[in-house]
């Protein structure tokens, strides 16, 4: 981009480039927005005719239509949704009568509790796993790990959750099945009542992340610069920790922002097996009652989570790697 | 041919061949286990609910008193024969938009590849159940459902398959002699490119067995009377306080399924271990 005989520093050339990024990031996001308005709220057919059901009046129908705005055109009612949404105010849920944003804030404290433990776990368990196949390479540790984050990988959720509470509640009577958060419950409560949906999002997310850093710093091994340490007789050990392990972490980290949108998809089956009030199980129950409005706000979140950490994943990848800059 | 066969399942490592007989095991349940089922898939056949393994009833009764031998033969079928059929749908039409974006490039290529990466940034599991909650949940909904959900990913592969092979010589001579688009996609292109095609198509089996039996299991994937194995395991959550086989059998049933698919995937990746 710039001329080689003007030197730059090197904030000025990572200002742009991540700026575009985000920008881009934005717009995906944007277009994800029409995405999920257009599925959810043009394609069903008739709201008004649903909620009333097969005995309503023409009248009624067209005078509930009118309240709910559904009698205007289709970009009218898409720019007025967005604009909900971005100012906080994404409209009434038909089935709790309450305001979509209400629910959702009394929600997603407990959603982002149980995200961020199960973050702080599986990242310390996959960094072991990983760096330790790793550096077996081709042993007999790293097969078996191998094996079984595979296996890991193919499980599903509902399986490792209800093996959970067949052993823990179940055969050992250790841990609740249900998690019931109450906000007046001592720490060590909330804790107990977490365990189970803790170890169930772990297990799915640890898999896939552990993978993901043993590819990462076996890349690593094989670059000449660990020969040469070797060559120069220095401590394995030494290697992994001084030499590898700066060079991997940002490979490292962008595997670890990747994998964790994983949560996702495994907290919607985890939150509702344990009944936890997280915004994945209020999805659920948006789909079960066909609650337009809750969904499309539930889906927007979980999507613009899900950006964020792609995002992140990018700008560390550009910020390591000196190369993807130019 | 039987020579062929027997030196690739020499050279397979052991968990290949694990993963191989787990694949095979269920696609013949999935074909026969109809005709090998004891009893009719929605009989009341036992007095007592979540009985355990006997004579009469190898894998015990479920909620209902029902065989649940019968009930797992009868699941599978749905299971394996929906995410078979969403897989090779998603990668035909997957495939099909990544070649037409190869070929063509320019402006074609720029409007699907970002209609595309759109999709992709829709959590498949979000986008499936934003979908079922505006079209509901019947049977060639769900096929439909799991198709779409998974195109984008198998895209994003094949146009980077296609775009490397398109600037490759062979193809710019079969330009230059005058071929068609069409000829060029199918007789040039896609042979080159079919064997990391179907290791893709085994990857999205595995997804598509995930997201559609945890659909079942939330209850908004196959509805009764039809029943896939995640149907079975939510139908019988109740019996988990007694360690029913009626809840073990299927979900176990789902985890060879894939895990054996996954083995096998991991032990054909060209190269081998990295």
């Amino acid at each position: 981009m710039s001329a080689p005989e003007k030197p730059q520093s090197s904030l000025a050339k990572l200002v742009p480039l991540i700026g575009k990024r985000v920008l881009s990031s934005l717009l995906t996001l944007f277009l994800v927005s029409l995405v999920i308005f257009t599925v959810s709220g043009l394609l069903p057919g008739d709201a008004a005719q649903e909620l009333l059901g097969q005995s309503a009046t023409p009248e009624q129908v067209a005078s509930l239509r009118h309240e709910m705005g559904l009698d205007r055109p289709a970009h009218v009612r898409y720019v007025d949704w967005l604009g909900g949404i971005v100012r906080g105010n994404a409209g009434m849920s038909y089935v709790a009568n309450m305001p979509v944003g209400q629910i959702i804030s009394n929600r997603l404290p407990n959603s982002l509790t149980l995200a961020g433990i199960t973050a702080v776990i599986s990242t310390v368990i996959a960094l072991t796993i990983g760096i330790s196949s790793a550096i077996n390479r081709g042993g007999k540790l790293d097969s078996m790990l191998n094996i079984t984050t595979l296996s890991l990988v193919a499980m599903p959720e509902f399986l490792i959750a209800t093996l959970g509470v067949l052993v823990f509640s179940v055969k050992l009577l250790w841990l609740p099945s249900i998690a019931l958060v109450t906000p007046d419950a001592s720490w060590g409560q909330m804790l107990r009542s977490m365990a189970l949906p803790v170890f169930s999002l772990t297990c799915v997310v640890v898999a896939q992340m552990a993978r993901m850093t043993r590819a990462a710093v076996a890349d690593q091994l094989d670059r000449p610069y660990v020969e040469m340490a070797k060559l120069k007789g220095v401590p394995f050990s030494r290697i992994v920790l001084f030499h590898v392990m700066p060079n991997a972490v940002g490979p490292v980290v962008n595997a670890m922002a990747l994998s964790l949108s994983y949560l996702m998809g495994g907290a919607i089956i985890v939150e509702t097996i344990f009944n936890f009030p997280g915004l994945a199980s209020l999805m659920v129950n948006a789909v079960t009652s066909r609650d337009m409005p809750l969904l499309q706000s539930c889906a927007m979140i979980f999507c613009a989570t899900y950006l964020a950490l792609m995002l992140v994943a990018d700008i560390v990848a550009i910020l390591a790697n000196p190369r993807l800059r130019a | 041919m039987t020579g062929k066969l027997t030196s690739f399942l020499r050279n397979l490592p052991a968990s290949g061949r694990i993963g191989l007989t787990l694949v095979v095991f269920w696609l013949a349940i999935a074909l026969a286990g109809p005709s090998l089922a004891p009893y009719s898939v929605g009989a009341f056949v036992d007095q007592d609910v979540f009985s355990g393994a006997s004579s009469r009833f190898w894998l015990g009764s479920d909620y209902l008193g029902r065989d649940v031998l019968s009930r797992v033969l009868w699941g599978s079928r749905y299971t394996v024969f929906l995410a078979l059929g969403a897989a090779i749908l998603a990668v035909c039409i997957g495939t099909s938009f990544a070649l037409l974006a190869a070929i063509r490039g320019g402006w074609t290529d720029e409007v699907i590849s970002r209609a595309m990466d759109t999709f992709i940034s829709i959590p498949s599991k979000i986008f499936a159940l934003v979908l079922v909650a505006a079209f509901g949940s019947s049977l060639p909904l769900l096929l439909l459902i799991a198709t779409l959900t998974y195109v984008p990913g198998n895209f994003r592969i094949a146009r980077a398959l296609a775009m490397n092979l398109v600037a490759l010589d062979f193809v710019q001579v079969a330009r230059a002699r005058g071929e068609g688009p069409v000829h060029i996609a199918l007789r040039e292109v896609l042979p080159n490119m079919i064997h990391p095609l179907l290791a893709d198509t085994g990857l999205r089996f595995v997804f598509v067995v995930l997201l559609l039996s945890g659909l079942s299991f939330l209850g908004l994937g196959v509805q009764p009377p039809h029943a896939d194995l995640g149907s079975l395991v939510r139908e019988n959550i109740s019996g988990i306080t007694e360690g029913a086989l009626a809840i073990i059998v299927p979900a176990l049933a789902i985890a060879t399924l894939t895990v054996g698919a996954n083995l096998l995937i991991d032990a054909l990746k060209p190269g081998g271990k990295a």
